[in-house]
C-alpha cells in the first residue's frame, strides 16, 4: 500500500499492528525490555491507518502537543529521521515518553480512529522513531547559542530537571544540575524497571546533555548540602528550578504495617534498581528474597505494577495485586495490566487489606482481608467500594509491598521558608511560568503536581525554562525555534 | 571520588577516617551523619560524622568494622577514595542549655555521641560522659571525650578498665547520688539504649536516642528507614535520627533490622573469600 493513494477506507481496513514482545514464560525469567519495538514494515503499517485529520484532535491530547499528525505522516512516507526531528521540536525525550506514556488517556484516547476501531498506536509509533534515529546513530547534539553569562541551577535530575537542563542551555545558559543520589534521571533509573525503560536510554539522553555542556552534580541534597539561598546568594545562580519530584511513601496505617517484611515500593524498587540487587551478592544491596515465596502489592498504580512484575522477575510463586476497587478504576497503563495478567500476576481485586498479622520476630505471615462491592460514585465520580460484612479471609504472605502513592519532600519548605506550599506540601507556581513565589525560583514535575507523568514534568520543565530565559534576558525570541 | 585524607585505627576492628568532602564540611551540624558508598558496585551506609574540619574541607568518619561495607571500608588508606559520600542528612541535635547533661556511649556510640558532647559542652551544659565498651582495647576516643567533659567514666563489661560493669549501672549510681540530671543522651547497640531508656523512664528524665535502622537512600525518598515512635511510623533519616527515648518501639526496630541477616553474612563470607585469594594471590 502506498501513502499517496491509499483511501481512508482501506486505512481503516488496516487492523492495529501489534507491539512484538517477549514471550512472557521467558520474560519472567530476565529483566530485559518486554516489548521489543516496531520493525520499519510495522511502523509503516501502523502509520497508514491515521487518516490525517484537518483538524487532529490527537495534538490537544498530548501535555505537550506533538505534531502528531505531520510526524506519522512522515512514518507513513518512510522518512523517519524527518518524523525524529519533527517529534523533538515538542517533545525531547521521546524514545522514553514512547515507552511510558498512557497514551490511552492522553493522544491516543482522543484519536477519532478509536471511535469505531482502535487508535492509531501513536506512543508505538513515537518509540520507533527515536528508536531508530538513535540506532541509526543519527541523534544529532543540537547547537548551543553563544553564552550569556546567566548561571542556572537544576535542582533534581528527573524527567522535569533534565528537560528544563536541556532547554535552558541550547539558549547558551550555563547549567548546573545538582542531584542528591549517587545517579542521575530521578524515577526513570530508580523507579521505572529495566523490563520497561532501558537504562542505556536515559543514559544516552543524560550524555547528550553533558555534550552540550549540562554539568552535573551528583551527592548534593539542595536543602541539606547547600540551601537555594546560597546557591543564589554565594555562588552566583541567576535563577533556580526546583525539580525535586514526590516524597516519602504513604502507609495505609493499618496494624502490622512495621512488621518485617512489608516495604514501601519505592524501597523495593530502590533496591533492585538504583542499588542492583537483582545482581546480589555482586552488588552488596540485598533484596528480600522473593523466590518461590508469596509477595502481595498493595495498590493499582504503575508503581504498583512495576513492583509486582519485579517480584515475579525474583522468582515469586505467587504475586498478588491487591485493590481496593475494580480493574477499572485501576490508574496503571493499560498495557502494563496486560503484561502483568500475561506473566502470571494474580489480581486480587475489590479487597480490602485490615491488618498485617506477623509471628514472634515480628516477621510477617500474612493479611487479613475484606472483600468489597461496588457502591455509589464518589467526589471522583468512581464507585465507591464498600465492605461485604463476614466477608473476612487470612491471605498468607511473605512479603507485602505498600503503593499507594508519595507525600511531598518537605525539605525546601523546611530549609526555603519563602517558597510557598500547598496544604499538601507541594509548591504553588504560576502555571504559565512555573513561577514559586520566591522571586527567580522555578519548579515543576511532581513537587508541583503531587504524583503524576513523566510527560507532565517534561511540559512543566520547558515551561520554565521558557520563563527563565525570558525572564533573565528580557526577550522571547530564541525560544519557539525549536 | 573523594579522598581520604587520613585513616587509622582507634581500636581493633574501630578505625578514624578523614574524607575530602568540602560542601560538608561547611554544613554538618552535630547528630547529623552521610551515607556512603565505597563503589561502584556498594550499598549506600549510614556513618555519623563525628568531626569536620571546614577549611580543610574534610569531614571525619569513625567506623566500626561490622560486615561487608564497613570493612571494606576499613581496609582503606590514607591516598584511596571511595565512589560517593552525600550529606549532611537527617535532622541536627536539638541542642540548648538544659542544665546538666550526660552523654552515653557504647562502643562505636560513643564516636557517634561524641560531636553531640561537643556541642552540648558549647552550649553550656555541665557535661557527664559515661563511655562503655566490653574491654580496654575496644574504648575509643577517652582523651577527646576527656576534654569535653565536666566529669567523665568509662566502664568495661569485664573490668578490665574503668568501672566495672554496665553503662546503665554507671547511670543509676549517679541518679542515686540524687544530684539533678537534665537530660540523657545515649547511643550504641539497640539493647544498651532500651536500657538506658528503662534507667531514666521512672525519674521522667528527659532522654534521648540515636536510632540505626536500616538505610538505603537516606534522603527521605524509599521509607526503608522507618521506626516506631509514639506508636507513629517515623522516618529515621528525615524526622530523625535522635528521638525522645521514652517513645521509641525497640523490639521493633531490633526485629526489622535483622531482615537481610542471611544476605548480610553471605554477602560478608564471599568478601572475606576474597580478601583471603588477593592475600595469597
Ligand atoms: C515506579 C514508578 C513507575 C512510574 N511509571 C510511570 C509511567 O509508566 N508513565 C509515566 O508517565 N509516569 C510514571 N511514573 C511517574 C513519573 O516517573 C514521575 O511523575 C516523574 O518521574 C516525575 O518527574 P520529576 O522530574 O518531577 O521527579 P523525579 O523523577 O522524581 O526526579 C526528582 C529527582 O530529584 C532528586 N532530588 C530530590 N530531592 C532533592 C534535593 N533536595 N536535592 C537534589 N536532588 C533532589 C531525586 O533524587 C530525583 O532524582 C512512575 C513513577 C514510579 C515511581
Ligand atoms: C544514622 C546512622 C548513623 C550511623 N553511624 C555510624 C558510625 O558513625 N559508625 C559506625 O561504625 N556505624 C554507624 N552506623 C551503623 C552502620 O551504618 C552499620 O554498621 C553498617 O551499615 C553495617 O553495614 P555492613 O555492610 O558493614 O554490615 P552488615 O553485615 O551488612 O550489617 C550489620 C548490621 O548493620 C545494620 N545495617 C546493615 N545495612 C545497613 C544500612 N544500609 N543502614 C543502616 N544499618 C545497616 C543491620 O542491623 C545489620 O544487621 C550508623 C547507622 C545509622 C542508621
Ligand atoms: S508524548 Fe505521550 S501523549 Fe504525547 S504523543 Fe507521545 S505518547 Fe502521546
Ligand atoms: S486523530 Fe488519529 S487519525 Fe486523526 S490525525 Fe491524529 S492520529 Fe491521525
Ligand atoms: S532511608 Fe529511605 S527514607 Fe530514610
Ligand atoms: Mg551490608
Amino acid at each position: 500500500m502506498n501513502e499517496k493513494t491509499i483511501s481512508n477506507k482501506e486505512r481503516l481496513a488496516i487492523p492495529r499492528q501489534k507491539m512484538p514482545a517477549q514471550d512472557p514464560n521467558e520474560r519472567v525469567t530476565n529483566f530485559r525490555e518486554v516489548n521489543l519495538g516496531y520493525t520499519p514494515e510495522l511502523a509503516r503499517m501502523e502509520a497508514l491507518r491515521c487518516i490525517q485529520c484537518k483538524d487532529p484532535v490527537c495534538i490537544a491530547g498530548c501535555p505537550v502537543n506533538i505534531k502528531i499528525d505531520q510526524f506519522i505522516k512522515m512514518v507513513a512516507d518512510g522518512d523517519f529521521l524527518g518524523a525524529a526531528k519533527k517529534i523533538k521540536e515538542d517533545n525531547v525525550l521521546p524514545a522514553i515518553c514512547g515507552r511510558v506514556c498512557p497514551q490511552e488517556d492522553q493522544c491516543e484516547k482522543v484519536c477519532v480512529i478509536g471511535k469505531k476501531h482502535e487508535p492509531v498506536a501513536i506512543g508505538h509509533l513515537e518509540r520507533f522513531v527515536a528508536d531508530y534515529e538513535r540506532q541509526t546513530g543519527h541523534v544529532e547534539i543540537p547547537e548551543v547559542k553563544p553564552p550569556t553569562g546567566k548561571k542556572i541551577a537544576i535542582i533534581g535530575s528527573g524527567p522535569a530537571g533534565l528537560s528544563c537542563a536541556n532547554d535552558l542551555v541550547r539558549l547558551g545558559h550555563e547549567i548546573v544540575v545538582f542531584e542528591a543520589l549517587h545517579e542521575l534521571g530521578g524515577v526513570l533509573m530508580y523507579g521505572i524497571p529495566e523490563f520497561r525503560l532501558p537504562k542505556e536510554i536515559v543514559r544516552q539522553e543524560l550524555d547528550g546533555l553533558k555534550q552540550m555542556g549540562v554539568s552535573f552534580q551528583t551527592n548534593v541534597v539542595v536543602g541539606r548540602s547547600v540551601t537555594i539561598d546560597e546557591l543564589i546568594e554565594e555562588e552566583g545562580f541567576n535563577a533556580v528550578f526546583i525539580g525535586v519530584g514526590a516524597g516519602l511513601p504513604w502507609f495505609m496505617g493499618i496494624p502490622g504495617e512495621n512488621l518485617a517484611g512489608v516495604l514501601s515500593a519505592n524501597e523495593f524498587l530502590t533496591r533492585v534498581n538504583l542499588m542492583k540487587a537483582y545482581d546480589f551478592p555482586e552488588s552488596d544491596t540485598p533484596v528480600f528474597q522473593c523466590k518461590n515465596r508469596n509477595i502481595a502489592v498493595f495498590g493499582g498504580g504503575n508503581t504498583a505494577m512495576d513492583a509486582v512484575r519485579t517480584a515475579k522477575r525474583l522468582g515469586a510463586e505467587h504475586a498478588y495485586i491487591i485493590y481496593r476497587r475494580s480493574e477499572a478504576e485501576m490508574p496503571a497503563r493499560h498495557e502494563e495490566i496486560h503484561h502483568a495478567k500475561e506473566e502470571g500476576v494474580e489480581f486480587l481485586l475489590l479487597m480490602n487489606p485490615i491488618a498485617f498479622i506477623g509471628n514472634d520476630q515480628q516477621q510477617l505471615t500474612g493479611v487479613r482481608c475484606l472483600r468489597m462491592e461496588l457502591g455509589e460514585p464518589d467526589d471522583s465520580g468512581r464507585r465507591r467500594p464498600v465492605p461485604i460484612e463476614g466477608s473476612e479471609f487470612l491471605l498468607p504472605l511473605d512479603m507485602a509491598v505498600i503503593s499507594i502513592g508519595n507525600g511531598s519532600n518537605p525539605l525546601i519548605k523546611q530549609t526555603t521558608p519563602d517558597i510557598e506550599v500547598s496544604k499538601r506540601d507541594t509548591v504553588v507556581v504560576d502555571i504559565n511560568t512555573m513561577a514559586t513565589s520566591k522571586n527567580m525560583v522555578y519548579a515543576g514535575g511532581d513537587i508541583v503536581t503531587g504524583g503524576a507523568t513523566v510527560i507532565l514534568a517534561m511540559g512543566a520543565g520547558r515551561t520554565a525554562a521558557k520563563a527563565i530565559h525570558e525572564k533573565l534576558m528580557g526577550e522571547s525570541h530564541g525560544f519557539d525555534e525549536w | 571520588m573523594y579522598t581520604i585524607v587520613s585513616a587509622i585505627f582507634l581500636a581493633e576492628n574501630i578505625k578514624k577516617i578523614e574524607i575530602e568532602a568540602p560542601r560538608i564540611a561547611k554544613k554538618r551540624k552535630a547528630g547529623q551523619f552521610v551515607m556512603i558508598r565505597v563503589s561502584e558496585t556498594g550499598e549506600r551506609v549510614p556513618l555519623t560524622i563525628a568531626d569536620a574540619d571546614p577549611e580543610k574541607g574534610t569531614i571525619t568518619l569513625i567506623v566500626q568494622g561490622m560486615g561487608k561495607s564497613t570493612r571494606e571500608l576499613n581496609q582503606k588508606k590514607a591516598g584511596d577514595s571511595i565512589s560517593d559520600i552525600v550529606g549532611p542528612l537527617g535532622t541536627p541535635s536539638h541542642i540548648e542549655n538544659f542544665g546538666t547533661a550526660i552523654s552515653i556511649g557504647g562502643g562505636v556510640g560513643t564516636a557517634i555521641a561524641y560531636p553531640t558532647a561537643v556541642a552540648l559542652k558549647e552550649a553550656g551544659n555541665y557535661v557527664i560522659t559515661i563511655n562503655g565498651a566490653r574491654s580496654k582495647e575496644l574504648v575509643v576516643l577517652e582523651h577527646e571525650m576527656q576534654a569535653v567533659s565536666d566529669e567523665a567514666y568509662i566502664t568495661t563489661d569485664d573490668g578490665s578498665y574503668g568501672f566495672h560493669g554496665f553503662v546503665t549501672q554507671k547511670l543509676q549510681e549517679l541518679i542515686d547520688s540524687g544530684r539533678r540530671i537534665d537530660y540523657v543522651l545515649a547511643i550504641g547497640p539497640i539493647p544498651m539504649m532500651k536500657a538506658v531508656a528503662e534507667v531514666t523512664r521512672p525519674y521522667n528524665i528527659k532522654t534521648v536516642v540515636s536510632l540505626n535502622p536500616i538505610m538505603i537512600d537516606g534522603t527521605g525518598m524509599c521509607g526503608g528507614c522507618r521506626v516506631t515512635v509514639d506508636n507513629q511510623i517515623k522516618f529515621a533519616c528525615v524526622d530523625g535520627p535522635e528521638f525522645d527515648a521514652h517513645l521509641v518501639d525497640f523490639k521493633n526496630l531490633s526485629d526489622r533490622n535483622r531482615v537481610y541477616l542471611p544476605e548480610e553474612k553471605k554477602s560478608e563470607e564471599a568478601f572475606t573469600h576474597k580478601c583471603r585469594i588477593e592475600k595469597q594471590g
